[in-house]
Protein backbone atom coordinates (compact mmCIF):
# COMPACT_ATOMS: atom_id res chain seq x y z
CA UNK A 1 0.00 0.00 0.00
CA UNK A 2 1.32 3.41 -0.82
CA UNK A 3 1.69 5.96 1.91
CA UNK A 4 -1.05 8.54 2.05
CA UNK A 5 0.55 11.92 1.63
CA UNK A 6 -1.30 14.63 3.52
CA UNK A 7 -0.45 18.29 3.11
CA UNK A 8 -2.00 21.11 5.07
CA UNK A 9 -1.69 24.40 3.23
CA UNK A 10 -1.69 27.58 5.22
CA UNK A 11 0.47 30.33 6.69
CA UNK A 12 -0.09 29.21 10.23
CA UNK A 13 -3.22 30.71 11.67
CA UNK A 14 -5.31 28.90 14.27
CA UNK A 15 -7.56 27.27 11.64
CA UNK A 16 -4.55 25.76 9.91
CA UNK A 17 -3.40 24.22 13.17
CA UNK A 18 -6.86 22.80 13.86
CA UNK A 19 -7.02 21.27 10.39
CA UNK A 20 -3.60 19.70 10.91
CA UNK A 21 -4.62 18.15 14.22
CA UNK A 22 -7.95 16.91 12.94
CA UNK A 23 -6.45 15.48 9.77
CA UNK A 24 -3.84 13.60 11.73
CA UNK A 25 -6.48 12.35 14.13
CA UNK A 26 -8.59 11.11 11.24
CA UNK A 27 -5.62 9.41 9.58
CA UNK A 28 -4.73 7.66 12.82
CA UNK A 29 -8.29 6.55 13.41
CA UNK A 30 -8.40 5.06 9.93
CA UNK A 31 -5.14 3.25 10.57
CA UNK A 32 -3.57 4.75 7.47
CA UNK A 33 0.11 4.64 6.65
CA UNK A 34 0.43 8.37 6.29
CA UNK A 35 2.83 11.25 6.28
CA UNK A 36 1.56 14.71 7.09
CA UNK A 37 3.17 18.04 6.38
CA UNK A 38 2.32 21.65 7.05
CA UNK A 39 3.07 23.87 4.06
CA UNK A 40 3.35 27.62 4.51
CA UNK A 41 5.36 28.24 1.34
CA UNK A 42 3.32 30.59 -0.81
CA UNK A 43 4.66 29.20 -4.08
CA UNK A 44 3.48 25.71 -3.26
CA UNK A 45 0.08 27.00 -2.14
CA UNK A 46 -0.31 28.96 -5.35
CA UNK A 47 0.84 25.95 -7.32
CA UNK A 48 -2.25 24.13 -6.13
CA UNK A 49 -4.33 27.14 -7.21
CA UNK A 50 -5.86 27.33 -3.77
CA UNK A 51 -7.51 30.62 -2.95
CA UNK A 52 -8.47 30.22 0.64
CA UNK A 53 -6.53 28.62 3.39
CA UNK A 54 -6.48 26.39 5.28
CA UNK A 55 -6.59 23.72 2.61
CA UNK A 56 -6.20 19.97 2.64
CA UNK A 57 -4.29 18.16 -0.08
CA UNK A 58 -4.31 14.35 -0.18
CA UNK A 59 -1.86 12.64 -2.56
CA UNK A 60 -1.59 15.79 -4.61
CA UNK A 61 -5.29 16.42 -4.91
CA UNK A 62 -6.99 19.37 -3.22
CA UNK A 63 -9.83 17.95 -1.14
CA UNK A 64 -11.10 21.00 0.67
CA UNK A 65 -10.14 24.62 0.98
CA UNK A 66 -11.30 27.53 3.06
CA UNK A 67 -12.82 25.65 5.95
CA UNK A 68 -11.99 23.14 8.63
CA UNK A 69 -14.10 20.00 8.28
CA UNK A 70 -14.90 17.78 11.23
CA UNK A 71 -12.84 14.67 11.95
CA UNK A 72 -15.72 12.54 10.61
CA UNK A 73 -15.78 14.43 7.33
CA UNK A 74 -12.00 14.25 7.11
CA UNK A 75 -12.13 10.48 7.48
CA UNK A 76 -14.36 10.34 4.41
CA UNK A 77 -11.93 12.50 2.48
CA UNK A 78 -8.93 10.43 3.47
CA UNK A 79 -10.34 7.02 2.69
CA UNK B 1 -12.23 -8.87 -4.60
CA UNK B 2 -15.49 -10.69 -5.17
CA UNK B 3 -16.24 -11.08 -1.47
CA UNK B 4 -16.48 -7.28 -1.21
CA UNK B 5 -19.09 -7.19 -3.90
CA UNK B 6 -21.13 -9.80 -2.08
CA UNK B 7 -21.11 -8.21 1.37
CA UNK B 8 -23.88 -5.75 2.22
CA UNK B 9 -23.13 -2.06 2.23
CA UNK B 10 -21.85 -0.83 5.57
CA UNK B 11 -24.57 1.39 6.98
CA UNK B 12 -23.55 4.96 7.77
CA UNK B 13 -23.55 5.66 11.48
CA UNK B 14 -26.86 7.15 12.57
CA UNK B 15 -26.25 10.87 12.92
CA UNK B 16 -28.70 13.29 14.42
CA UNK B 17 -31.05 14.79 11.87
CA UNK B 18 -30.38 18.45 12.37
CA UNK B 19 -33.29 19.46 10.21
CA UNK B 20 -35.66 17.79 12.66
CA UNK B 21 -34.13 19.53 15.65
CA UNK B 22 -34.12 22.96 14.05
CA UNK B 23 -37.74 24.00 14.75
CA UNK B 24 -37.39 23.03 18.40
CA UNK B 25 -34.14 24.93 18.74
CA UNK B 26 -35.68 28.03 17.19
CA UNK B 27 -38.70 27.90 19.47
CA UNK B 28 -36.44 27.45 22.49
CA UNK B 29 -34.44 30.46 21.39
CA UNK B 30 -37.50 32.65 20.97
CA UNK B 31 -38.84 31.64 24.36
CA UNK B 32 -35.51 32.27 26.08
CA UNK B 33 -35.09 35.64 24.42
CA UNK B 34 -38.56 36.90 25.32
CA UNK B 35 -38.22 35.85 28.93
CA UNK B 36 -34.80 37.42 29.37
CA UNK B 37 -35.99 40.77 30.62
CA UNK B 38 -38.21 39.25 33.27
CA UNK B 39 -35.69 36.66 34.39
CA UNK B 40 -32.86 39.14 34.74
CA UNK B 41 -35.07 41.57 36.63
CA UNK B 42 -36.12 38.82 38.98
CA UNK B 43 -32.51 37.75 39.46
CA UNK B 44 -31.12 41.15 40.23
CA UNK B 45 -34.07 42.61 42.10
CA UNK B 46 -35.65 39.76 44.00
CA UNK B 47 -32.91 37.19 44.32
CA UNK B 48 -29.87 39.36 44.83
CA UNK B 49 -31.64 42.39 46.25
CA UNK B 50 -29.69 44.86 44.19
CA UNK B 51 -30.95 48.37 44.06
CA UNK B 52 -30.60 50.05 40.69
CA UNK B 53 -29.74 53.24 42.48
CA UNK B 54 -26.39 51.93 43.67
CA UNK B 55 -23.33 51.68 41.43
CA UNK B 56 -22.92 47.96 42.00
CA UNK B 57 -26.60 47.29 41.59
CA UNK B 58 -26.76 49.13 38.34
CA UNK B 59 -23.63 47.48 36.98
CA UNK B 60 -24.63 43.93 37.90
CA UNK B 61 -28.17 44.35 36.59
CA UNK B 62 -26.70 45.60 33.31
CA UNK B 63 -24.48 42.53 33.13
CA UNK B 64 -27.20 40.03 33.99
CA UNK B 65 -29.47 41.43 31.32
CA UNK B 66 -26.98 42.12 28.55
CA UNK B 67 -24.76 39.03 28.73
CA UNK B 68 -27.33 36.31 27.95
CA UNK B 69 -29.13 38.59 25.48
CA UNK B 70 -25.99 39.31 23.50
CA UNK B 71 -24.86 35.68 23.56
CA UNK B 72 -28.26 34.49 22.34
CA UNK B 73 -28.28 37.00 19.50
CA UNK B 74 -24.72 36.16 18.60
CA UNK B 75 -25.55 32.46 18.41
CA UNK B 76 -28.53 33.06 16.14
CA UNK B 77 -26.74 35.42 13.79
CA UNK B 78 -23.61 33.31 13.54
CA UNK B 79 -25.75 30.25 12.80
CA UNK B 80 -27.73 32.10 10.13
CA UNK B 81 -24.67 33.61 8.50
CA UNK B 82 -22.91 30.24 8.64
CA UNK B 83 -25.72 28.79 6.56
CA UNK B 84 -25.64 31.69 4.09
CA UNK B 85 -21.88 31.30 3.78
CA UNK B 86 -22.25 27.67 2.82
CA UNK B 87 -23.64 28.93 -0.48
CA UNK B 88 -20.53 30.95 -1.24
CA UNK B 89 -16.93 30.09 -1.79
CA UNK B 90 -14.01 32.30 -2.85
CA UNK B 91 -13.84 30.25 -6.06
CA UNK B 92 -17.45 31.07 -6.90
CA UNK B 93 -16.99 34.72 -5.98
CA UNK B 94 -13.97 34.83 -8.24
CA UNK B 95 -16.02 33.51 -11.13
CA UNK B 96 -18.82 35.99 -10.47
CA UNK B 97 -16.49 38.97 -10.33
CA UNK B 98 -14.27 37.94 -13.23
CA UNK B 99 -16.02 39.75 -16.04
CA UNK B 100 -17.22 42.80 -14.22
CA UNK B 101 -16.01 46.32 -14.89
CA UNK B 102 -15.33 48.82 -12.15
CA UNK B 103 -18.24 50.55 -10.38
CA UNK B 104 -20.62 47.62 -10.77
CA UNK B 105 -17.74 45.37 -9.84
CA UNK B 106 -16.98 47.41 -6.73
CA UNK B 107 -20.57 47.16 -5.50
CA UNK B 108 -20.75 43.43 -6.18
CA UNK B 109 -17.35 42.81 -4.60
CA UNK B 110 -18.28 44.68 -1.44
CA UNK B 111 -21.56 42.79 -1.17
CA UNK B 112 -19.87 39.44 -1.77
CA UNK B 113 -17.24 40.31 0.83
CA UNK B 114 -19.89 39.99 3.48
CA UNK B 115 -21.12 36.53 2.54
CA UNK B 116 -17.98 34.85 1.27
CA UNK B 117 -16.13 32.95 3.97
CA UNK B 118 -12.76 34.57 4.32
CA UNK B 119 -9.90 34.19 6.76
CA UNK B 120 -7.30 36.97 6.82
CA UNK B 121 -4.60 34.37 6.55
CA UNK B 122 -5.75 33.65 3.01
CA UNK B 123 -5.62 37.30 1.97
CA UNK B 124 -2.64 36.69 -0.29
CA UNK B 125 -3.80 33.59 -2.19
CA UNK B 126 -7.18 35.21 -2.59
CA UNK B 127 -5.69 38.48 -3.83
CA UNK B 128 -3.61 36.62 -6.37
CA UNK B 129 -6.51 34.40 -7.36
CA UNK B 130 -8.66 37.46 -8.05
CA UNK B 131 -6.03 39.36 -10.00
CA UNK B 132 -5.13 36.41 -12.19
CA UNK B 133 -8.80 35.96 -13.04
CA UNK B 134 -8.75 39.47 -14.47
CA UNK B 135 -10.60 41.11 -11.61
CA UNK B 136 -9.50 44.79 -11.46
CA UNK B 137 -7.33 45.90 -8.55
CA UNK B 138 -9.93 48.32 -7.20
CA UNK B 139 -12.66 45.70 -7.23
CA UNK B 140 -10.40 43.28 -5.37
CA UNK B 141 -9.82 45.93 -2.74
CA UNK B 142 -13.53 46.52 -2.31
CA UNK B 143 -13.77 42.86 -1.39
CA UNK B 144 -10.78 42.98 0.94
CA UNK B 145 -12.17 45.99 2.77
CA UNK B 146 -15.72 44.80 3.29
CA UNK B 147 -14.83 41.24 4.25
CA UNK B 148 -13.27 41.93 7.65
CA UNK B 149 -15.20 45.09 8.42
CA UNK B 150 -18.76 44.01 7.83
CA UNK B 151 -18.69 40.88 9.89
CA UNK B 152 -21.62 39.09 11.39
CA UNK B 153 -20.33 39.23 14.94
CA UNK B 154 -20.18 43.01 14.80
CA UNK B 155 -23.64 43.22 13.25
CA UNK B 156 -25.18 40.80 15.74
CA UNK B 157 -23.78 42.69 18.68
CA UNK B 158 -24.74 46.09 17.32
CA UNK B 159 -28.23 44.82 16.70
CA UNK B 160 -28.46 43.33 20.17
CA UNK B 161 -27.17 46.34 22.02
CA UNK B 162 -28.40 49.24 19.93
CA UNK B 163 -31.22 47.99 17.77
CA UNK B 164 -31.60 47.31 14.09
CA UNK B 165 -31.16 50.89 12.93
CA UNK B 166 -27.60 51.15 14.19
CA UNK B 167 -26.75 47.72 12.83
CA UNK B 168 -28.22 48.63 9.44
CA UNK B 169 -26.29 51.90 9.47
CA UNK B 170 -23.04 50.11 10.17
CA UNK B 171 -23.78 47.63 7.40
CA UNK B 172 -24.69 50.36 4.94
CA UNK B 173 -21.77 52.63 5.61
CA UNK B 174 -19.36 49.71 5.78
CA UNK B 175 -20.42 48.79 2.26
CA UNK B 176 -20.17 52.39 1.09
CA UNK B 177 -16.64 52.76 2.46
CA UNK B 178 -15.63 49.47 0.79
CA UNK B 179 -17.18 50.43 -2.55
CA UNK B 180 -15.86 53.96 -2.71
CA UNK B 181 -12.40 53.21 -1.33
CA UNK B 182 -12.03 50.35 -3.80
CA UNK B 183 -13.24 52.52 -6.63
CA UNK B 184 -10.80 55.31 -5.75
CA UNK B 185 -7.91 52.88 -5.58
CA UNK B 186 -8.96 51.58 -8.99
CA UNK B 187 -9.08 55.09 -10.45
CA UNK B 188 -5.57 55.81 -9.19
CA UNK B 189 -4.23 53.08 -11.48
CA UNK B 190 -1.78 51.74 -8.96
CA UNK B 191 -1.25 48.44 -10.73
CA UNK B 192 2.46 49.13 -11.00
CA UNK B 193 2.60 49.07 -7.21
CA UNK B 194 1.62 45.45 -7.04
CA UNK B 195 4.64 43.22 -6.73
CA UNK B 196 5.53 42.37 -10.36
CA UNK B 197 5.72 38.62 -9.87
CA UNK B 198 1.98 38.54 -9.19
CA UNK B 199 1.05 39.58 -12.69
CA UNK B 200 3.44 37.07 -14.17
CA UNK B 201 1.52 34.20 -12.66
CA UNK B 202 -0.52 32.22 -15.10
CA UNK B 203 -4.18 32.21 -14.31
CA UNK B 204 -5.96 28.94 -14.19
CA UNK B 205 -9.12 27.32 -13.06
CA UNK B 206 -9.19 26.27 -9.47
CA UNK B 207 -8.64 22.59 -8.94
CA UNK B 208 -10.90 22.40 -5.94
CA UNK B 209 -13.77 20.00 -6.24
CA UNK B 210 -17.06 21.86 -6.07
CA UNK B 211 -18.85 20.31 -3.16
CA UNK B 212 -22.51 19.52 -3.46
CA UNK B 213 -24.07 20.40 -0.17
CA UNK B 214 -27.39 19.15 1.10
CA UNK B 215 -29.51 21.15 3.52
CA UNK B 216 -28.36 18.84 6.27
CA UNK B 217 -24.76 19.77 5.37
CA UNK B 218 -25.63 23.44 5.47
CA UNK B 219 -27.21 23.16 8.90
CA UNK B 220 -24.12 21.37 10.07
CA UNK B 221 -22.05 24.18 8.64
CA UNK B 222 -24.07 26.69 10.65
CA UNK B 223 -23.67 24.64 13.78
CA UNK B 224 -19.93 24.31 13.23
CA UNK B 225 -19.75 28.08 12.79
CA UNK B 226 -21.51 28.56 16.14
CA UNK B 227 -19.17 26.12 17.85
CA UNK B 228 -16.10 27.73 16.33
CA UNK B 229 -16.96 31.41 16.48
CA UNK B 230 -19.12 31.69 19.57
CA UNK B 231 -16.92 29.12 21.26
CA UNK B 232 -13.91 31.31 20.61
CA UNK B 233 -15.45 34.68 21.21
CA UNK B 234 -17.70 34.35 24.25
CA UNK B 235 -15.01 35.18 26.85
CA UNK B 236 -14.32 38.43 25.02
CA UNK B 237 -18.01 39.23 24.92
CA UNK B 238 -18.37 38.64 28.67
CA UNK B 239 -15.32 40.73 29.50
CA UNK B 240 -16.52 43.44 27.17
CA UNK B 241 -19.96 43.48 28.78
CA UNK B 242 -18.38 43.45 32.23
CA UNK B 243 -16.32 46.51 31.33
CA UNK B 244 -19.43 48.05 29.85
CA UNK B 245 -21.29 47.25 33.08
CA UNK B 246 -18.57 48.92 35.11
CA UNK B 247 -18.72 52.05 32.99
CA UNK B 248 -22.51 51.95 33.17
CA UNK B 249 -22.49 51.73 36.94
CA UNK B 250 -19.66 53.99 37.91
CA UNK B 251 -18.68 56.51 35.26
CA UNK B 252 -20.69 59.70 35.60
CA UNK B 253 -23.07 60.76 32.87
CA UNK B 254 -21.63 62.84 30.07
CA UNK B 255 -18.08 62.10 31.09
CA UNK B 256 -17.30 60.98 27.57
CA UNK B 257 -19.05 63.92 26.00
CA UNK B 258 -16.03 66.09 26.61
CA UNK B 259 -13.61 63.91 24.61
CA UNK B 260 -15.85 61.97 22.27
CA UNK B 261 -18.82 64.24 22.03
CA UNK B 262 -20.22 66.07 19.06
CA UNK B 263 -19.12 69.51 20.05
CA UNK B 264 -15.45 68.61 19.75
CA UNK B 265 -14.61 68.68 16.04
CA UNK B 266 -11.44 66.67 16.37
CA UNK B 267 -13.06 63.75 18.15
CA UNK B 268 -13.73 61.80 14.94
CA UNK B 269 -10.25 61.91 13.40
CA UNK B 270 -8.71 61.31 16.82
CA UNK B 271 -10.89 58.27 17.46
CA UNK B 272 -10.08 56.85 14.02
CA UNK B 273 -6.36 57.48 14.29
CA UNK B 274 -6.33 55.74 17.67
CA UNK B 275 -8.41 52.90 16.26
CA UNK B 276 -6.43 52.12 13.11
CA UNK B 277 -3.35 50.59 14.75
CA UNK B 278 -5.52 48.71 17.20
CA UNK B 279 -6.93 45.40 16.27
CA UNK B 280 -9.54 43.56 18.18
CA UNK B 281 -12.26 41.21 17.25
CA UNK B 282 -15.67 42.82 17.11
CA UNK B 283 -16.93 40.96 20.13
CA UNK B 284 -14.52 42.45 22.58
CA UNK B 285 -15.03 46.02 21.61
CA UNK B 286 -18.72 46.48 21.09
CA UNK B 287 -19.94 46.24 24.66
CA UNK B 288 -17.36 48.85 25.60
CA UNK B 289 -18.69 50.96 22.75
CA UNK B 290 -22.14 50.61 24.26
CA UNK B 291 -21.11 51.99 27.58
CA UNK B 292 -19.18 54.83 25.94
CA UNK B 293 -22.30 55.80 24.03
CA UNK B 294 -24.34 55.80 27.17
CA UNK B 295 -21.96 58.22 28.78
CA UNK B 296 -22.31 60.81 26.10
CA UNK B 297 -19.91 59.85 23.34
CA UNK B 298 -21.32 60.71 19.91
CA UNK B 299 -22.56 57.80 17.81
CA UNK B 300 -20.54 58.79 14.76
CA UNK B 301 -17.30 59.00 16.67
CA UNK B 302 -17.82 55.68 18.39
CA UNK B 303 -18.85 53.80 15.21
CA UNK B 304 -15.93 55.30 13.33
CA UNK B 305 -13.62 54.13 16.10
CA UNK B 306 -15.08 50.66 15.90
CA UNK B 307 -14.71 50.49 12.13
CA UNK B 308 -11.12 51.67 12.34
CA UNK B 309 -10.29 48.97 14.86
CA UNK B 310 -11.98 46.13 13.01
CA UNK B 311 -11.36 47.01 9.36
CA UNK B 312 -7.62 47.45 9.41
CA UNK B 313 -5.52 44.83 11.08
CA UNK B 314 -1.78 44.92 11.42
CA UNK B 315 -1.36 41.18 10.82
CA UNK B 316 -3.29 41.36 7.55
CA UNK B 317 -1.33 44.41 6.40
CA UNK B 318 1.93 42.60 7.09
CA UNK B 319 0.71 39.60 5.13
CA UNK B 320 -0.30 41.80 2.20
CA UNK B 321 3.21 43.24 2.03
CA UNK B 322 4.10 40.08 0.13
CA UNK B 323 2.05 41.21 -2.83
CA UNK B 324 1.73 44.96 -2.42
CA UNK B 325 4.48 47.54 -2.53
CA UNK B 326 4.59 49.99 0.39
CA UNK B 327 3.04 52.81 -1.67
CA UNK B 328 -0.05 50.77 -2.40
CA UNK B 329 -0.34 49.65 1.20
CA UNK B 330 -0.10 53.27 2.31
CA UNK B 331 -2.77 54.32 -0.18
CA UNK B 332 -4.99 51.46 0.95
CA UNK B 333 -4.67 52.43 4.62
CA UNK B 334 -5.03 56.12 3.82
CA UNK B 335 -8.15 55.81 1.68
CA UNK B 336 -9.92 53.53 4.15
CA UNK B 337 -8.98 55.77 7.08
CA UNK B 338 -10.29 58.88 5.34
CA UNK B 339 -13.45 57.01 4.34
CA UNK B 340 -14.09 56.04 7.94
CA UNK B 341 -13.48 59.58 9.17
CA UNK B 342 -15.97 60.92 6.63
CA UNK B 343 -18.52 58.35 7.79
CA UNK B 344 -17.94 59.39 11.39
CA UNK B 345 -18.61 63.04 10.62
CA UNK B 346 -21.65 62.09 8.57
CA UNK B 347 -23.20 60.17 11.46
CA UNK B 348 -22.53 62.93 13.95
CA UNK B 349 -24.11 65.40 11.62
CA UNK B 350 -27.13 63.29 10.75
CA UNK B 351 -28.05 61.92 14.14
Amino acid sequence: MNKTRIEILGPGCANCKTLYERAESAARDLGLDYEIEKIADLNVILGYRVMSTPALVVNGQVKVSGRVPSVAQLKEMLS
Amino acid sequence: MSDLAASPAIPKPRTVQLARLLPFALVAWIVAYSLLGRISNWLSRDLLHLSPATHLGSAVAFFIYEAPKVLLLLTLVVFGVGIVRSFFTPERTRVILAGKKESAGNVLAAALGIVTPFCSCSAVPLFIGFLTAGIPLGVTFSFLISAPMVNEVALALLFGLFGWKVAALYLGTGLVVAIIAGWIIGRLHLERHVEPWVYKLVSGESDTVEERLTWEDRLRHGLAAVRDIVGKVWPYVLVGIAVGAGIHGWVPENFMASIMGKSVWWSVPLAVVIGVPMYSNAAGIIPVVHALLEKGAALGTVLAFMMAVIALSLPETIILRKVLKPTLIAVFLGVVTIGIIVVGYLFNWLI
